[in-house]
């Protein structure tokens, strides 16, 4: 369905997520370039010399310097804004809890990518998984529809709760893989995301606030509560934005998608670019007669335990497919899914966990195939397997 | 207390008896009438006067983490610029980063640079104790050199400290700012002139300010002001600055003291004085001289 004013063009998600800031135009961006997000901000600087946004640009040194940055504008008053990837990330990753601790809205439009060493620049989850408890809300996208849609919603929900945001989208499958994107109205987006309302900030002189603080052993347990409070709301006020989107767009996202997964037997968890891949697989499928179905997450801190438990309750076989890999363990969103199940249902289901697409490495359909057929065919070990 | 020095930032405050760091902040904070917000670094400063749910600064202040001062001011400052653009602010704040010598020679240095090089308008003032003294006295880029320091430590086996201090004031001049000057808690007169000009000066500016610090450099609580002196007394710590890239000397001892005069003040320097490190102590003076020739020739 096409609303008024939406312009359908062909677009890499990172260009996409360029010019959906373009639309929001924050007041300051601080840039530092990492493969393979750097078409994002390239983009933008562009769009900055072109004169189509006002934006105050920092040319950081570093991405610690990024978020510093960042902390420092948000803190004064601005929507500020950054991105970055793997090496990047963890590069300023001490800045990422004191963002969250601070209850500042700050987006970081993340392409995601596999984490040194060996280096690897290509696409995979790696890095954002590694910074999942920091208080950041992580929200995946599929395609570039998704990349570009996401930006818009996570500012809008940064704002709204105080909370910093995480888009994602897998580097180079969706950053630099060219899709078809319906772009809004430059109107509806300024409308949706609205001004910031800025309760304390450096630049209100009247009333000086001193942020970051030192809090001993008798105050900070309760500050960590107070962030986990946040971020708990995040789950409502993501339905509540996704649901004004939807009116907007036409376009409805939701914590995850159920896909066939009514009275499907088996069913594959996933996120990103490769539940695309999956669909294909499901819908082949589904054709010979096979009874499978896929719960691709979008919204995956915080982490929709209770409502993923009720969606896979009735699923007898579950496969869930991690693009990261935990060393030691099994897999992140593998734990976050057996977690689900265990409170969701009073069944212990056969879960399955693989790993794939490492280091940018491809996932074909008869990947995926393969693994409905493990779960068809009862393969279900506690070993972790990889589709490589 | 006098309402002049605590209008911006307040008593109470939990540094050390005899820490000359809060004179180096009223000082600097006192050398404007413009609104001011501080980006403070981790350290000494940060952590004695935040402590939930108190805090001293009566005027907007941020920290974040340790290495970031300079970069933290820089955002504060886009923003700034961004919120004039559209309306939002009417008159800026003048913005002050205030760092340790940890956290601006060492784990700084590059979000310190970074800020200099993009030509940010703010005010960077380190106060300069010689070590990591809020972490309990380790070794830091500004150490001098022969200093006993926690994690260089004088022993059987060694002299303290066996490298030079890094010349900040010339790596920061490197960078082609039109104010710095290196100033002493000990004469706040000066200090506080240099942080008018730093504050009238647009783009970026730096200050480095000794501090005795009483816990650390082992001397008694009352003495940080008379050994602060005998620094640029002895030449070790000359009073200067470079504005367009002009140097300007402010102290000019007809005879400079001995630099032992200095050193025997202090228990970090005490095993100097031992027979062992006497080539030690011959080096030390010979250094400050050679870095006081080399100053002379700069003006």
């Amino acid at each position: 369905m096409q609303k008024n004013n939406t312009k359908i063009k062909a677009l890499t998600g990172g260009y996409a997520v360029a010019e959906a800031w373009r639309q929001i135009q924050p007041d300051v961006m601080a840039v530092y370039p990492i493969t393979p997000q750097t078409t994002i901000i390239e983009t933008y600087a562009k769009m900055k010399a072109d004169g189509l946004v006002e934006t105050e640009i920092i040319q950081v040194e570093s991405e610690h310097s990024a978020m510093s940055a960042t902390i420092g504008a948000c803190a004064a008053g601005a929507r500020a804004v950054t991105a970055s990837s793997s090496q990047g990330i963890l590069y300023m990753a001490e800045t990422l809890p004191v963002v969250s601790g601070l209850g500042l809205p700050i987006v970081m439009s993340v392409s995601s990518r596999a984490l040194s060493a060996p280096l690897n620049i290509h696409g995979e989850h790696g890095d954002v998984m590694a910074v999942r408890d920091l208080g950041w809300i992580q929200i995946f996208a599929e395609q570039a529809q998704d990349a570009y849609d996401d930006t818009i919603i996570a500012m809008k929900l940064a704002e709204e709760i105080n909370a910093p945001v995480m888009p994602i989208m897998d580097g180079f499958h969706t950053s630099h893989t060219t899709e078809r994107v319906e772009i809004l109205d430059d109107g509806q987006v300024k409308e949706f995301v609205g001004e910031r309302k800025v309760d304390q900030s450096l630049t209100d002189f009247k009333n000086p606030t001193t942020f970051g603080t030192l809090a001993l052993q008798n105050t900070f347990f309760e500050f960590k509560l107070d962030q986990e409070k946040m971020m708990q709301s995040a789950k409502t006020a993501f339905k509540k934005i996704c649901s004004e989107f939807a009116k907007l767009s036409g376009r409805k996202y939701a914590m995850f998608e159920e896909y066939k997964m009514k009275d499907a037997t088996s069913v594959i968890v996933i996120m990103g670019a490769t539940a695309g891949t999956a669909k294909e697989v499901v819908d082949k499928l589904r054709g010979e007669g096979k009874k499978v179905g896929l719960l691709s997450v979008k919204l995956f801190r915080p982490f929709p335990y209770a409502e993923i438990g009720k969606a896979l309750a009735h699923i007898p076989k579950i496969a869930v497919l991690d693009r990261a890999i935990s060393f030691g363990a099994f897999p992140p969103l593998y734990q976050d899914i057996v977690s689900s199940v265990y409170h969701g249902s009073s069944r212990k289901p056969d879960i399955a966990s693989y790993v794939y697409g490492l280091g940018g490495r491809d996932t074909m359909q008869k990947d995926i195939e393969k693994v409905f057929q493990d779960l068809g065919e009862g393969e279900i070990g506690s070993k972790v397997k990889y589709l490589q | 207390m006098n309402k002049d020095l605590t209008k911006k930032f307040s008593s109470g405050h939990a540094t050390c008896a005899g820490c000359g760091i809060p004179a180096v902040v009223r000082t600097v904070l006192g050398a404007t009438n413009d609104p001011v917000i501080v980006s403070n670094a981790t350290g000494c400063l940060e952590v004695t006067t935040t402590i939930y749910p108190a805090t001293s600064w009566k005027v907007p202040y941020i920290h974040s983490v340790f290495g970031n001062a300079a970069a933290t001011a820089a955002g504060i400052d886009a923003a700034q610029k961004a919120l004039q653009k559209n309306g939002k602010l009417k008159k800026p704040a003048k913005i002050i980063a205030f760092g340790g010598d940890g956290g601006t020679y060492d784990i700084g240095l590059q979000a310190l640079s970074g800020a200099l090089e993009r030509g940010h308008d703010f005010l960077y003032v380190c106060y300069d104790n010689e070590g990591y003294m809020n972490t309990g006295g380790q070794r830091s880029g500004a150490t001098p050199y022969g200093a006993n320091t926690e994690t260089a430590p004088a022993g059987s086996d060694s002299f303290g400290k066996a490298q030079q201090r890094k010349d900040l004031m010339e790596i920061v001049k490197a960078h082609g700012i039109k104010y710095l000057a290196q100033a002493n808690v000990a004469y706040l007169p000066d200090l506080k002139r240099k942080a008018q000009k730093a504050l009238n000066t647009p783009g970026p500016s730096f200050l480095l300010v000794l501090q005795p610090c009483t816990q650390l450099w082992k001397f008694p609580t009352s003495e940080y002001v008379a050994i602060g002196k005998l620094a640029t007394e002895t030449n070790f710590w000359p009073l200067y600055e470079i504005e367009d890239g002009k140097y300007t000397i402010n102290n000019v001892s007809k005879q400079p003291k001995p630099i032992e005069e200095f050193l025997k003040t202090q228990g970090r320097f005490k095993h100097l004085f031992k027979d062992a490190n006497k080539d030690v102590l011959v080096k030390i003076q010979n250094d400050v001289n050679a870095s006081w020739e080399k100053l002379l020739k700069k003006v």
